[in-house]
């Protein structure tokens, strides 16, 4: 057999998770480190099938924790890496994000999301990470989460995250569910040259004037990979420019203060999002990942019945889009929230809207998507008010 | 510059001083033999990268001046193996204490004996956890008193040369920080050795393990060490269990070769793919031919 | 009609996602449209009841969901019982012959205008050579009944997506249940009900 393309330019008619690890694939991951768990399994296989043709390296680790310690030791060799999960495996992986984020080292993490707490169920869908997606490592941060709402996203938005996690220095999430893993559609790959692909800022001066996390002015530090003679210290204490640790309140403040604001700044640059008839809309659905399309069903159907409802879905998850909604809080009558937890993404959206305009949750702890129907009598009721 | 050179500030943080260790503590030894070593040894020292998870011993990570990585407590061992792979020029040495390896990293450590990856494990066993105060940990030997045995512990410790000779660690050696000159060269057999290395280092920790056990000084345990020490290469690992007070074995228990991690995914891949694994096999198969 | 939604349903091991994902693919590679397949399954790999639900439109699908089928593929009685009450008025309802009794006690079972075609599709599966590749009798059985995807690209869509050994036999039961499927379609014509 000879080496394969990294990139496969065609028509697809792949699952989300085959497209999510081609998207990795084409946005140049050449590292994966895993565990099997149900809905992300197949993800790790593909890699693990895709990655040899390619001169890239697959390992399947002991646990999840080994997996992110792995894909964060990988990304300081200097290679871009990824691992894939699910909710079990993703609360394992919370203490080295957090290492992730403090030592800003770039690299993507897949959660597959299914219905939990617990082992829950590893077969249906859940959006129920969603917060910890935000909060689950310890200590003040910030992150960025994309959720992908097809499989054609689970392609492009792993590219995406890639990216993102290159430009920004930091663990990207992309945050999928089980429908979206498992449903299969057309995907297409663009060719290798019409990717984007953005790569780590690399330090090129001479070893004694390199600082490890001396920021430039987008407030990124430029990386350098081990072995490359600089001779980094990297470690998970509070640290300064040099990357010694500290105990000063004035470093740690310098520092996580800058941790923060390289995201909250560049908000602008992370967030996006898609929307159909907001324009008019009275009322607004908000949503993402598989809740999205079926609150897009709901639409069309309220729109047959006349009734002017938007449609605003969260590609972004956090950074949180709080101007889009802050501004539409000002003209709608309501926001309406369907996602698969008992409530998580409708407190940003209720926090937002600070009591300008309704916000109105409609939630299944998972198990099985809503139907249409039961969002559409929300809306109803909404204009019977 | 008129400032006086310590002779192996190229290979030290100066700046980093004073390190946090106390008084007596046996860490600093371990890391000047592993710079000794590493100097002796002619390797590139920029290809070289050293890796701790959390504790005292994981503190040399950032006082060499070497690529230092100061991962999360237990996750050397896969953080290693992520660095090695995705550049296996790199020659990647974990730093870490016992407590680090055996227990919250523990199930890392055997696995990555399992699967025979080219690492150098050099693990400080002070028999205690020291920098959250003296603590019992998975090496503290039977009816030793610590903060959270304070009646005596009860629980039999991990003989870790047995464990990851098991494993299938290639390299396993013991050795205390009073026998300077055979950990050296023990640290260099270590590193120069292809696949799954271990080193344990027997060390004192006057104020965690020492004091509370009525065992003396730092220097009491250096008398121990030297008083107590056999030395016996070769010897069956399983039977140098450490008893408080007893006969320390030390020496040279493994060494012996087996195809590495990266040996057998090449040579299983290059059934398939013809590059890059099936040159590597083919030019890995003429240097052994060059060197036999 | 530019939107079918199609669902397949049976039990494990009768390649019903198998079936689904073909259909898909042919629309979605080969017809150069948009197709969706999202699956249901029980927790045993094998034996439980098992549904695949594919989507074939001209524009983007959101909704991934089938409710009301315009082709329900029936190859176990669990999966008539369950599903034949939803297909649309002028929908198509393909049964396996010899798995799916009709008579369930209720005159109102199924809608009234839907087109209902039974087909011994695994019997016809074991003459050709394995009963595996009846879920590929059923689905040559489909084409030739509703336009829903072209012969051509379901044939490519075997071709590229099953192993080299097995590519012969499901080519050769796709054809059979296609030329049966024809056999239908002219009696229908010759004898309009």
């Amino acid at each position: 057999m000879k080496r394969g393309p990294a990139v496969l330019t065609g028509v697809h008619f792949f699952n989300g998770d085959v497209a999510c690890a081609e998207g990795a694939l084409a946005a140049g991951c050449r590292f994966f480190a895993g565990y099997p768990i149900t809905p992300a399994t197949e993800i790790a296989e593909r890699m693990a099938e895709r990655l040899p043709e390619i001169g890239g390296t697959f390992i399947q680790m002991e646990d999840e924790i080994a997996s992110l310690s792995a894909v964060l030791g990988a990304s300081w060799a200097g290679v871009k890496a990824m691992t894939a999960t699910s909710g079990p495996g993703f609360s394992l992986m919370m203490e080295n994000l957090g290492f992730g984020y403090m030592t800003e080292t770039p690299c993507v993490i897949v959660n597959v999301q299914r219905g939990g707490p617990s082992t829950g169920l590893p077969t249906l869908v859940g959006q129920g990470d969603m917060m910890q997606a935000r909060w689950g490592s310890h200590g003040d941060y910030e992150t960025i989460v994309l959720a992908p709402s097809s499989a054609q996203e689970m392609f492009d938005l792993t590219i995406a995250a890639f990216n993102l996690s290159e430009k920004y220095r930091l663990p990207v999430l992309l945050l999928s569910d089980a429908v979206i893993g498992h449903i299969t559609e057309r995907v297409v790959i663009p060719a290798e040259e019409e990717i984007p692909i953005v790569n780590r800022k690399k330090f090129a001066g001479p070893r004694e004037a390199y600082l490890p996390y001396l920021p430039d002015e987008d407030l990124v530090p430029p990386m350098v990979a081990a072995g490359e003679g600089y001779r980094v210290y990297i470690t998970g204490l509070t640290h300064d420019e040099r990357g010694y640790p500290s105990t000063s309140p004035e470093v740690q403040e310098r520092l996580v203060r800058r941790l923060v604001e390289k995201i909250r700044r560049n908000a602008r640059d992370i967030i996006r999002m898609e929307e159909r008839g907001v324009e008019d809309a009275e009322v607004v659905l908000v949503a993402y990942g598989i809740s999205a399309r079926v609150a897009y069903r709901a639409m069309e159907l309220a729109r047959a019945a006349g009734r002017r409802v938007g449609w605003l879905r969260l590609i972004t998850v956090w950074p949180f889009p709080e101007e889009r909604i802050r501004d539409l809080a000002t003209r709608v009558r309501a926001f309406i929230v369907p996602e698969l937890n008992l409530g998580q993404i409708v407190r940003e959206v209720e926090r937002c809207a600070a009591g300008r305009a309704r916000t109105i949750p409609v939630l299944r702890p998972g198990g099985a998507v809503h139907d249409p129907r039961e969002i559409l009598a929300i809306i109803e009721e909404t204009f019977h008010d | 510059m008129t400032e006086a050179q310590h002779p192996l500030d190229h290979l030290l943080r100066a700046d980093r001083l004073p390190h946090i260790w106390c008084p007596g503590c046996g860490i600093g030894i371990a890391m000047r033999c592993l710079v000794l070593a590493l100097e002796e040894l002619g390797r590139p020292l920029d290809r070289v990268v050293v890796v701790s998870g959390i504790g005292c011993s994981a503190r040399v990570a950032g006082y060499v001046r070497l690529d230092g990585f100061h991962t999360t407590h237990g996750r050397a061992i896969p953080f290693a193996t992520g660095l090695k792979l995705a550049n296996p020029d790199l020659t990647v040495i974990v730093f870490s204490g016992d407590g680090d390896l055996a227990a919250i990293g523990g199930n890392h450590l055997i696995h990555a004996a399992r699967r025979n990856l080219d690492l150098t494990v050099i693990c400080v066993n002070n028999f205690i956890y020291g920098m959250t105060g003296g603590q019992f940990g998975p090496t503290t030997p039977l009816a030793a008193r610590s903060t959270t045995t304070p009646y005596g512990n009860f629980e039999p410790p991990f003989n870790l040369p047995a464990l990851v000779a098991a494993s299938g660690a290639v390299y396993v050696a013991r050795w205390t920080v009073f026998h300077v000159r055979r950990l050296i060269a023990a640290f260099q057999e270590a590193i120069a050795k292809k696949g799954f290395s271990f080193v344990e280092v027997l060390s004192p920790c006057p104020t965690g393990y020492l004091r509370r056990n009525k065992l003396g000084e730092a220097l009491e345990m250096m008398r121990y060490f030297k008083a107590q020490s056999e030395i016996r290469h070769g010897a069956d690992p399983a039977e140098a269990g450490i008893e408080m007070g007893g006969k320390l074995i030390l020496g040279k228990f493994v060494d012996i070769e087996r195809p590495t991690y990266q040996e057998r995914m090449r040579k299983q891949l290059a059934m398939f793919f013809i590059e890059p694994y099936a040159e590597k096999v083919r030019e890995e198969i003429e240097a052994e031919e060059v060197e036999s | 009609m530019s939107r079918w939604e199609v669902k397949i349903a049976g039990f494990g091991g009768q390649g019903i996602i198998l079936a689904g994902y073909l259909l898909g693919k042919a629309a979605a590679v080969y017809d150069r449209r948009h197709a969706t397949m999202v699956q249901s399954y029980g927790p045993e790999a094998r034996g439980s009841a098992c549904a695949s639900q594919v989507i074939i439109a001209d524009e983007p699908i959101y909704y991934p969901y089938v409710t009301e089928p315009d082709v329900l593929i029936a190859m176990s009685q669990e999966a008539y019982m369950k599903f034949a009450a939803e297909v649309k008025p002028g929908g198509l309802l393909l049964i396996e012959r010899d798995l799916v009794a009709l008579d369930t006690g209720r005159s109102d079972f199924v809608r009234s205008g839907v087109r209902l075609h039974a087909l011994s599709a695994t019997k016809i599966a074991e003459e050709l050579g394995h009963r595996i590749v009846a879920n590929i009798v059923m689905l040559g059985f489909l084409c030739a009944l509703a336009p829903i995807v072209s012969p051509s690209g379901m044939k490519e869509a075997l071709r590229s997506s099953l192993p080299k050994s097995a590519i012969e036999l499901n080519l050769l039961a796709f054809e059979t249940g296609y030329e049966r499927g024809l056999q239908v379609g002219y009696n229908l014509a010759g004898n309009p009900s």
